[in-house]
């Protein structure tokens, strides 16, 4: 699938939900759901330091595409991150740097990438983007 | 007693509703919302007043500059200065702060000591770790028990005639502890170390006495105390004042200029370079004439009783930990649930309308203390109600609910 195909998937999910509970409650639930990073890479130079809640996020290079594994110490944002995996992980660095992220509006979440939240999010996203952009100029 | 209803009324964001829920507002901490008055005087001088100070010769510029002083007066009352010119405007405690460390950079040498506490607000570490490096002094800490309380053994063991200030707060952001500062200043003094105290959260609770406390420097913020942001003071005893260098150059803190040599004006104005924030200056008046209409002696007893029914309450929640149990403690409430992070819970209970803080509160060395990567806490003001500690304690278990 692309990114497209997938963000318009996730919206899909999403709009079955009533209200924020139900929606924090899915996200609370894919938070939970699995390790998302193997645990050898939340090192220090893999961590983004948000005021509020840390994130990991680490690249690895799948013969075309990028596959991107990452984890938080709180699990909304954890939660968040999976859905930002989803969209994004396992796809070409062009298509990464074309996708933008306003499927997380769509889905009631758009304060959690506000710059202002300090929850590592937008940092992720800004990182994920730059991998991207170096493994396309590497390639 | 205090008509809380009547109270809330002067506060008109007390009646707004976040996510179609009456706004709850724990985050007194951070900043305290504001009065009509205080509201409208920022109005009627923007209206009515209007005009930079010091220097016009016009009518405007005189009743502006009056106001300004008239206000300076009202502090110094507030806080039992000496004198008015011993009350230095500023932007707010992080710039007080500021510019008393870097004019210590001028007396510290190689070797000399600098005591600060283990709990301190980042904004009390960071201007003395740059004097330390600027200067070749040390940073030396007061440090803390389990409770959140200074050592005050370890403190008399760490003052020694190489301490040459002393810089505490009144009352930590963090945890809430109140600090016993007038002895930690008597015993400072006994060495010869000057004393600055970082009253940024101890005076939306109390009024200082700083004659009676004999510190040498006290700062705090205005927007804490129902005032507007942007404007701070810095109280120095005169000596100090005509000791420290000023800390920038600019307007009305010259006497007079040329390219040779520049002679400083006299106090207050030798710390007030430039256009300061007049608005700020003369509204911060009107919001200490509030509080003490109020009177704190209500706002620390109700406050007081804020205190004890929402730990008491929070504390019927399982799992659930406070940090900072000093003995002597503000209407702040720091807290954990299990392992759940502080974020997660501050988010939920944000969609219910509750506003509080989450996160290291700019005080990272008592979060590493603890092992924790942060706290959410509650802070109370004196237009809190009990009623509010039930709808937030609910909150909180709803929140715990949805997150274990």
């Amino acid at each position: 699938m692309t990114i497209q195909e997938i963000q318009d998937t996730i919206v899909d999910e999403f709009s079955m939900f009533d209200d924020w509970m139900q929606r924090y409650e899915y996200i609370i639930d894919l938070g939970k759901a699995l390790p998302l990073i193997d645990e050898q890479y939340k090192t220090e130079d893999n961590i983004i330091k948000g005021c509020q809640s840390k994130v990991w996020v680490h690249a690895e290079q799948n013969e075309d595409k990028i596959v991107f594994t990452a984890d938080s110490d709180a699990i909304l944002t954890k939660g968040i991150i999976a859905i930002l995996i989803r969209a994004f992980s396992n796809q070409k660095a062009a298509d990464i740097l074309e996708a933008n992220t306003d499927f997380i509006d769509e889905i009631g979440l758009k304060e959690h990438l506000s710059p202002t939240r300090a929850n590592g999010l937008v940092s992720m996203i800004k990182q994920i983007k730059m991998y991207a952009l170096a493994y396309n100029a590497k390639n | 007693m205090l008509d809380i209803n009547k109270i809330r009324a002067d506060f008109p964001i007390l009646s707004q509703q976040i996510y179609c829920k009456p706004l709850i507002y724990f985050d007194n901490g951070a900043t305290s919302q504001k009065p009509k008055v205080v509201i409208d005087a920022i109005t009627k001088y923007y209206e009515q007043l209007n005009a930079n100070i010091h220097r016009g010769v016009h009518k405007l510029s005189q009743d502006a500059t009056d106001a300004y002083e008239v206000s300076r007066g009202k502090i110094q009352n507030h806080i039992n200065a000496k004198f008015p010119y011993e009350v230095i405007f500023t932007s707010g405690t992080t710039h007080s702060i500021n510019a008393v460390a870097n004019g210590f950079a001028s007396i510290l040498k190689t070797g000399d000591e600098v005591l600060v506490s283990a709990l301190e607000h980042h904004s009390n570490i960071v201007p003395w770790q740059m004097l330390c490096e600027k200067t070749g002094a040390v940073l030396k800490v007061i440090p803390m028990n389990e409770a959140g309380e200074l050592i005050l053994s370890d403190y008399d063991n760490l003052l020694s005639n190489k301490t040459k200030i002393v810089t505490v707060n009144h009352i930590s952001n963090a945890l809430g502890t109140i600090n016993p500062i007038e002895y930690m200043i008597k015993k400072a003094h006994e060495v010869g170390a000057a004393v600055l105290i970082d009253g940024a959260q101890a005076t939306p609770h109390l009024k200082p006495d700083v004659q009676a406390l004999d510190c040498d420097f006290y700062v705090f913020s205005g927007h804490k105390i129902c005032g507007p942001t942007g404007v701070g003071i810095l109280y120095g005893k005169e000596e100090w004042l005509r000791k420290l260098p000023p800390y920038q150059g600019g307007g009305e803190m010259i006497a007079t200029v040329s390219f040779e040599k520049t002679t400083y004006a006299d106090l207050p104005h030798k710390f007030e370079a430039g256009t300061p924030n007049i608005e700020g200056g003369i509204v911060l008046g009107t919001a200490i004439d509030y509080m003490n209409e109020i009177g704190f002696d209500n706002i620390a007893s109700y406050e007081q009783e804020l205190l004890e029914y929402g730990t008491k309450k929070l504390l019927e929640i399982e799992g659930l930990k406070i940090y900072g149990t000093a003995k002597e403690k503000a209407s702040v409430i720091s807290f954990n649930i299990d392992d759940i992070h502080p974020y997660d819970i501050g988010t939920i209970i944000d969609k219910l309308g509750i506003a509080v803080r989450t996160g290291h509160h700019c005080a990272q060395p008592i979060m590493d203390f603890f092992s924790i990567p942060g706290t959410i806490r509650a802070s109370f003001a004196f237009y809190n109600t009990k009623e509010e500690i039930d709808i937030f304690v609910e909150a909180v278990k709803k929140a715990k609910m949805m997150l274990t």
